[in-house]
Order: structure tokens, then sequence, then C-alpha cells
């Protein structure tokens, strides 16, 4: 099996130089693994310095501004405390599952950034079920939820978990069918064709209205699978105290947390991916320098990901039964007809193409 | 060998407590409440009480009057102007003062003022109960303002204890009348940035409408005074029946919604806003010049009998029952608190909701714990 | 409705059976009788007093309590319907319960006090089905009063915990450790 690792090409001829070609790959694998572990979990600290300058400029704030040139340092130092942090739980936890549950939810979220296209020549995994696997893998992140939830032996750890489970599987429908709607545009799953197709035009462009239904149905939906508010159902600060994470602390929690900023990152990606042409620039502006594409890829994503935030520091919270119903009576059968409605755009050739 | 499952359908749902405080984001103090549960329908609430109880009551029966009045900025400490006022006015009435009416209008001004921060405060928390954070800053944002004309004129932000029996404590600093005019200029803008941050949205008036329904006859049967009982139609408004200091020379109109709602009892809060911004704007103008003071005994003695002062706070009514005998403390003196009426019928206004319901219930009951726990 | 018509329709509702048997020996008999003949006797069992109150005040028998209360709110002319406020006070010598009410369709007002001189076991007849109100403001007096409440659907301490030795705003309540007396 050969999976192709474009971004170690260089690293992975100079391993093979020195050993096997099964053993070099392996050890190209876990050298690109640390390596998207360390921009990552950084990457994530600087989402969570990004949200709090958000929230404290929607809120007459300043935010962290002391730590490092414009508390650029704040998350950092943060971060440090809480991995000094004694690790405190409950006696009556079911210890194995309380500690196994968020590295359920860290490594599920971090395993998914795998086969994010930053650039053509940026992409650790380019396999042909792409979107399919990150749909797949972003579900597995509820299962730490749960467990977290019903480990903690809490009431309002447990209520909260319930609730996760029960929007998480409510809303994976629709992330799942507003892609499809997608996918009939591209007729592939791989992520690296999906940008190739868009070569002619984004595909918001392309599709343009069912497109366009789909994009918002993925972003309610999307917010809905990070638990974030308007649909933080999950933590529900004035409901539930900390909701699932009550009982946890120092760096356990610090993974929660993490994990929380990563699948926004994610849902933001794969937006930008699917309906925003991912590292092409627009109009083919900077085609000839290859590089960009990384700052085309962050730009949009970054994008979306203060549309998320913009949300958040807005709306106020669902009631656990109107986010069910939202999915169920709304959201679900609109995006039933608009995939319906996509068919039609595709089978009649109804595309925009630039 | 052939294994045969018998599926048991009679599915059983079982109730199961929970403890909603003392800490706990939602209940905004140190209030307890332990709801009975049914997955996510609440079946009872019964509020646990007591958690910071001082018995002001019963220091009030060793303290003098003019001490009893530093004592009622600890009760209801997001009106604390306006306890003040319920006690010197009890005692002015007892002692048949004469009050000039520069006291009047300026009470009435600050009262009105410390409505409207403590309605600022209200409407920030309310948002952040139902979950948007943000709110909260904006409504902090104008109370500052407000705490600042507090701290120049009465030196404290919070618990001013401006009042004496007799007048205030000193007269009203120069700049006075004209950072009121600035605030009310200001927070005129401000009201309908908060109507289009939380009123009008979508989700706030889903979460609020048709939730936590107390009817009329509910009403005044749980005694719930203040915006509860004008959110359920109940005319309730202390100001208007039993009007005290310069509050019988103004107009206003009596905010009453008939829905007994939630967003029923937000839009009565948003709408006295905009009542107590008029009666400022009617009397910051024309404050007449005199005395800040009248002269009393250095030691106050009330006649023999009983005496009854009905105040309206930011909550609601407030009274003070005094039972005099004559010597320079009160023999009984019982606070009739807003809050504690209109808790007792949190338990019948929250029961079939969710717990989301609850806690937006709560948060429109504006609940402040000392208040409760006297 | 003035404080006048109130008290003569409230007095109406508890016609003194002594009243009305003592009045017509009054003309009759002189002499030994006259001096307790001058007293005047009440025609109601209920006192009626306005002296230093803003209030028309009205003592009534703990055993007409709640036939008066409900009568109080039932009543079209009196409609009492909101009971504002529900004072527990400890006279020295009595125990007593102060009802301040409101009609919000007449807007007057009254006072209704009870009292007793059971200090060991003080009871009185729950308003609370009439007012629900009354469901916490007499927990509130039980707590600090001991004044127990017939037909009470809770009737626990509100504030205090269980275990709290004595009732604190009786006048005779001594603790020395925690409160300071000048």
């Amino acid at each position: 099996m050969r999976i192709p690792l474009s971004i170690t090409d260089n690293i992975q001829e100079w391993l093979v130089s020195m050993m096997s070609e099964s053993a070099a790959s392996y050890v190209a694998m876990i050298i690109v693994a640390l390596i998207y572990l360390g921009i990552f979990a950084i990457a994530g600290l600087f989402l969570v310095l990004i949200e709090r300058r958000v929230a404290a400029w929607f809120q007459l704030r300043i935010g962290p501004n002391r730590v490092g040139f414009q508390g650029l340092l704040q998350t950092m130092a943060d971060a440090l405390k809480l991995v000094s942090k004694e690790l405190t739980g409950t006696d009556r936890a079911d210890k194995f599952l309380y500690n196994l549950a968020p590295y359920f939810v860290i490594i599920s979220a971090l395993m998914a950034l795998g086969v994010m296209p930053f650039t053509k020549e940026f992409q650790a995994f380019d396999i042909n079920i792409g979107i399919f696997f990150l749909i797949a893998i972003s579900s597995i992140g509820v299962i730490g939820i749960l467990l977290g939830g019903w480990a903690s032996n809490n009431k309002f750890a447990l209520i909260g978990a319930m609730r996760s489970g029960v929007q998480t599987i409510s809303y994976e429908l629709s992330v799942g069918l507003s892609l499809l709607t997608m996918i009939l545009l591209t007729g592939s799953l791989q992520l690296s064709e999906i940008v190739e197709v868009q070569k002619g035009g984004w595909l918001i462009v392309q599709g343009h209205i069912p497109a366009i239904i789909a994009f918002m149905i993925y972003m309610i939906a999307g917010t809905a699978e990070t638990n974030r508010a308007p649909f933080d159902m999950v933590e529900a600060e004035s409901e539930l105290g900390a909701g699932f994470h009550t009982e946890y602390s120092g760096m356990k929690f610090a993974y929660f947390f993490l994990a929380e900023f990563i699948n926004m990152f994610l849902i933001a990606a794969i937006a930008a991916t699917v309906f925003f042409g991912a590292w092409l620039s627009p109009f083919g502006i900077t085609e000839s320098i290859p590089w960009l594409g990384v700052f085309w890829f962050l730009a949009k994503t970054l994008v979306l990901v203060f549309l998320m935030m913009w949300f958040r520091w807005t709306f106020p919270r669902l009631r656990v039964d109107q986010l069910l119903t939202l999915e169920w009576k709304y959201l679900l059968p609109i995006n039933l007809v608009n995939i319906v409605i996509m068919a039609f755009i595709v089978w009649q050739k109804l595309i925009i193409q630039i | 060998m052939q294994e045969t499952t018998t599926i048991n359908n009679n599915f059983k749902s079982e109730e199961y407590f929970i403890n909603m405080g003392p800490q706990h984001p939602a209940t905004h103090g140190v209030l307890r409440l332990l709801l009975t549960i049914d997955g996510e329908i609440i079946k009872k609430v019964e509020p646990d009480l007591g958690y910071i109880h001082r018995s002001i009551e019963k220091m009030c029966e060793r303290d003098s009057y003019q001490q009893i009045v530093h004592l009622t900025d600890r009760m209801d400490y997001l009106s604390s102007h306006i306890n003040n006022e319920a006690v010197c006015l009890t005692v002015e009435n007892a002692l048949q003062l004469e009050i000039p009416e520069r006291v009047q209008v300026i009470r009435t001004i600050i009262g009105e003022l410390t409505r409207i921060a403590s309605h600022c405060l209200w409407w920030g928390v309310m948002g952040m109960d139902v979950g948007a954070l943000t709110t909260y800053f904006y409504g902090f944002r104008d109370r500052e303002m407000i705490n600042d004309i507090f701290e120049e004129t009465c030196g404290a932000r919070l618990t001013m204890n401006y009042n004496v029996p007799g007048g205030l404590m000193w007269d009203i600093h120069e700049n006075f009348v004209k950072r009121v005019k600035d605030f009310v200029a200001h927070f005129k803008t401000k009201i309908p940035e908060y109507d289009r941050l939380l009123t009008g949205n979508v989700i706030f008036q889903k979460r609020t409408k048709g939730v936590g329904i107390l009817t009329k006859e509910d009403a005044i049967s749980f005694g719930v005074s203040g915006p509860v009982g004008r959110g359920s139609g109940f005319s309730c408004d202390v100001r208007k029946y039993h009007p005290y200091s310069a509050l019988d020379k103004v107009t206003f109109n009596e905010a009453l919604r008939t829905e007994g709602d939630t967003f029923a009892r937000y839009s009565v809060r948003i709408q006295e806003m905009w009542e107590s911004l008029s009666i400022i704007e009617q009397l910051i103008d024309n404050i007449p010049e005199g005395e800040f003071r009248v002269k009393t005994n250095a030691v106050i003695k009330l006649p023999k009998g009983e005496f009854y002062q009905k105040v309206e706070t930011a909550r609601g009514e407030l009274g003070v029952y005094v039972i005099s005998t004559g010597t320079k403390n009160p023999y009984r003196l019982k606070f009739r608190s807003p809050g504690f009426s209109n808790l007792s019928a949190l338990s019948h206004m929250a029961t079939g909701g969710k717990i989301g319901d609850l806690v937006a219930t709560m948060a429109t009951l504006d609940l402040v714990i000392p208040d409760i726990d006297r | 409705m003035t404080n006048e018509t109130l008290q003569e329709l409230l007095g109406s509702w508890f016609p003194n059976p002594e009243a009305s048997v003592a009045s017509e020996p009054v003309e009759v008999t002189e002499g030994e009788d006259a001096i307790e003949a001058k007293e005047p006797i009440n025609p109601s069992l209920l006192e009626f007093t306005e002296e230093g109150s803003q209030f028309l005040n009205v003592l009534v028998k703990p055993e007409n309590l709640h036939q008066l209360m409900s009568k109080l709110k039932t009543t079209a002319e009196t409609s009492f319907d909101y009971l504002f406020c529900l004072s527990g006070v400890d006279w020295g010598t009595d125990l007593g319960i102060v009802y301040h009410l409101e009609s919000t369709k007449h807007r007057h007002s009254i006072v209704v006090k009870v009292k007793t001189e059971d200090r060991e076991n003080p009871t009185f007849d729950s308003v609370c089905d009439i007012w629900r109100t009354a469901d916490f403001h007499e927990r509130e007096v039980f707590d600090f009063f001991g004044i127990k409440f017939n037909n009470h659907p809770n009737l626990k301490r509100l504030f205090l915990t269980d275990e709290w030795d004595g009732f604190p705003l009786r006048k005779d309540y001594v603790d020395e450790i925690n409160m300071v007396v000048k």
C-alpha cells in the first residue's frame, strides 16, 4: 500500500537512502505526525487567542494584551499553567474511562487535520475517500464527550453528555448531506480532486443557489457539531455549570478545550475546501507563487472561523428541544430537497463555469 | 437450542434530584434550588434559602433608626438608594416631618437612576442566562456611567447610603445635573441597541415567549410585585398607587403586559427604563433650591404605634413595617422584600418546563439573594 | 370602602353572642351591674382599632382566623386578594401574626392581627390555601418565631438549619455567642 506523502517526498528519499523502504515509510509517518502535532497544538492556542480578542472586540473590551506583543503569548502562558496544574478528579469516577475520554476528543480532532489540503504540496494524506474520512473522524469525538460525562459520575456532566450525544447524532446528518450535495458537483470524495474541479470556479459559484443553501446548512450544522454557541447545550454555562467537563481539571480540561478550537478550525477548513476552493487564489491571481496557497487557505478558513465566533458572541443559546426541532423539522427536509435540486442542476448542466 | 428474548416495552423513566446551587452561575448568588427532574423536564423546584441570612430584622431591633438605614443597603444592593428611602420615609412620616421639595426631587431622580442601573445589570445577566454573553458587557457599560454619577454625589457606587432620616447626607455635586443629562442623552441611544442585540433575536424570542407563564390571578395570589407582577397584567406599581417623594409631581405610564410569560416580564423592564428616563427628564431641569436636610434630634424616637411604608424598588414592592413602643429602637421591624414573594412563585412557573426554561424564568424574576435572605 | 363601612361589614360577620345576650338585660337590670354595663360591649368578636396605624386594624381570635380570612378574600365588597405582608410579632407575652391585606380591585387595605398566649406550642390556621404567597411567609414565621400552622403543606424551616436551637426573632431568645447586644 502506498499512501502518497507528497509533503515528505524529500524526507522520504533521504530516509530511503538510510533504511529499507517500508521502515522509511513508517519513520516518515511518525515525523509528519510530530510536525502536525507541534504545529496544531500551537495553532490551537492561537485560535484561543483569536477567540478571546474577537470576543473582547464584540464586548467592548480589550482582551489579553499583556503577555508578549499584544498578548500573543497569553495562551501559551495559560497552557503552561494548565500543564503544571494538579489533575484532580472525583473519587466515584470510573477512573479508566474518565482518563480515556479527553484523548478520544483531542486525537480525533488532530487526526482529521491529516487530510486537509493546505496547499498543493502540503497535504499529509490524500486518500480517495477524503470527505468521508473527515465526517467519520469528526463523529468519534462525541464518544469522548459521552465517556467523559458518564465516567465523571456527576449529574450535570451526564446531562451535558447526553445532550451532546443527541446533538451530534442529529447534526451529523446535516453536515454529511450538505457536503454530499457538493459531492454531486465534484464527483469525487478525494480532497485534491475537489480542489482540482474548483479551478473552473469555486463550488459555491458553480453550484449557485443550491450550493449557497448547502453552505448555510453546513455552517449551522457545523457550529452545532463543534458544540459552540448558539448550540452549546453541552456546556450551557448558565444551566449546567460546565457540562460534561465539570469534573475535569488541568491538562485534561485543556484537551477538551483545545479540541473544541481545533474542531472549529476543521469545520471552517472543510467549508473553505468544499465551497471556497481551498488554496486556490481568487481568479488565479497568485497561481504563479504556489506557496501562497497556504495563505489563501488560512485566510478563507479564518474568515469562516470569525463567522463562527460572530455567531457565538451575538446569539443566545437554543433550548435542547428547539435544537432538535431545528434539525429534524427544518434542516433535514431542506437538505434532502436541496440534494434533488442539485442533482437536477448537474444533470441539466446548469452549472456556472468560469 | 433456541433462545428467546422478550423485550420489555414498559420503559420507565426515573426522576432524579439535582442541586442547583448554592454555587451555580444561574442562581446569581447563594440560592440553592432542589430540582426534581425527569430527563430534562422539571417536576418540582424547591428553593433552599438562608445561605447569607444575616437576620437584619433582629439587628434592627437593637439599632437606632439612623443605623437601620445603613443596613438596608445590604438587602437589595442593586436598589440600595430606594431601600434607604423606604426606611427614611417611614421615620419621616412617623415623626410628621416636613421634607423640603429639593430633597424629594433629588431622591426621586437618584431612585430612578438606581432603577435604570439595576435594570441594566439585569438585562446583561438575562442575556447571559440565555447564552448571549455579550449583553453582559453592554449592560455594564451603561451602568458604569450611573455608578460614576453616584460616586461623585453620594461617595459610593453601590451601597450609597445617601439618605438620612430628614433628608440627604449632603447636597448634590455641582456636576450632577450635567452628568445626569449626559447620561439620559446617551442611554436613549442605547436602549434601541439593546433591542437590536437581544429583544429582536429570533432565538431569544423562541426561548422566552410562552415560557414560565404566570396568570394574573396566580400573580396576585403569590403576592408577586414589580415587573414580574406587571408582566402578568397585575397593576401593582407602588409609584402609581401610593406615590412617595416627588413621584406625584411627574407623569409616567405604568408598563403593563398581559401575557405573563418570560418575554412579557422582559418587555416590562425595557419599558420601565424608558419611563424612568422620562421621569428623570421631567425633574432634572427644575430641582428646587432649598435645604438638603431638615434638622432632626440626634436620637430619633418614633411615637408609639405601627407604621407601614411601601416603595417600589427595581424588583417590586418593598414594605417596611415598624412597630414602635416610643423608644429609640424599633420594637419589631419587618421588611417585606419583593424578591421573597417573587421567588415563591418560581416553582409554580418552572414546573413542567425544561432546565433552560427554568434558567430563563429565573432570570426574569431578577432575584437578588441578599434581598431574599435578609 | 372606607374604614367605617369595612368595620361595620366585618363586625356583622362575627356577632358577639354575649353582646346580643347582654344588650337586652342592660335596660332591665340596673344597680349592681351598672358599672359593667357602662363599659361598651363589643358587638363583634373582632376588635377594631385605628389608633397608631394608618390602616384599620382587626384583632381576631385564632379560631375565627381562617373563616375571616376566606371571607375577606371571597366577599365581593371586600375582595382582599393581595396579601402583601405577613409578619410574625412577639409582643412580650403574646405571640402573633400580622397580616397586611390589600384589594387590587377596590384599593383599600386592612391589617388583621391574631395573637396567642401559648408560647410553648403556638398554633394558628394556615392561610396558604387562600393566598399562595403565605406558603413562604408562614415558613419564615415558623422558622423565626416557632409558630406552627395547621394544614400547611410544607412546614419546614426556611432559612435556618433543622438543628437550630430556639427561635431567633423571639424577644426571649438568647444567643450569647453570636449576638451582639448593646
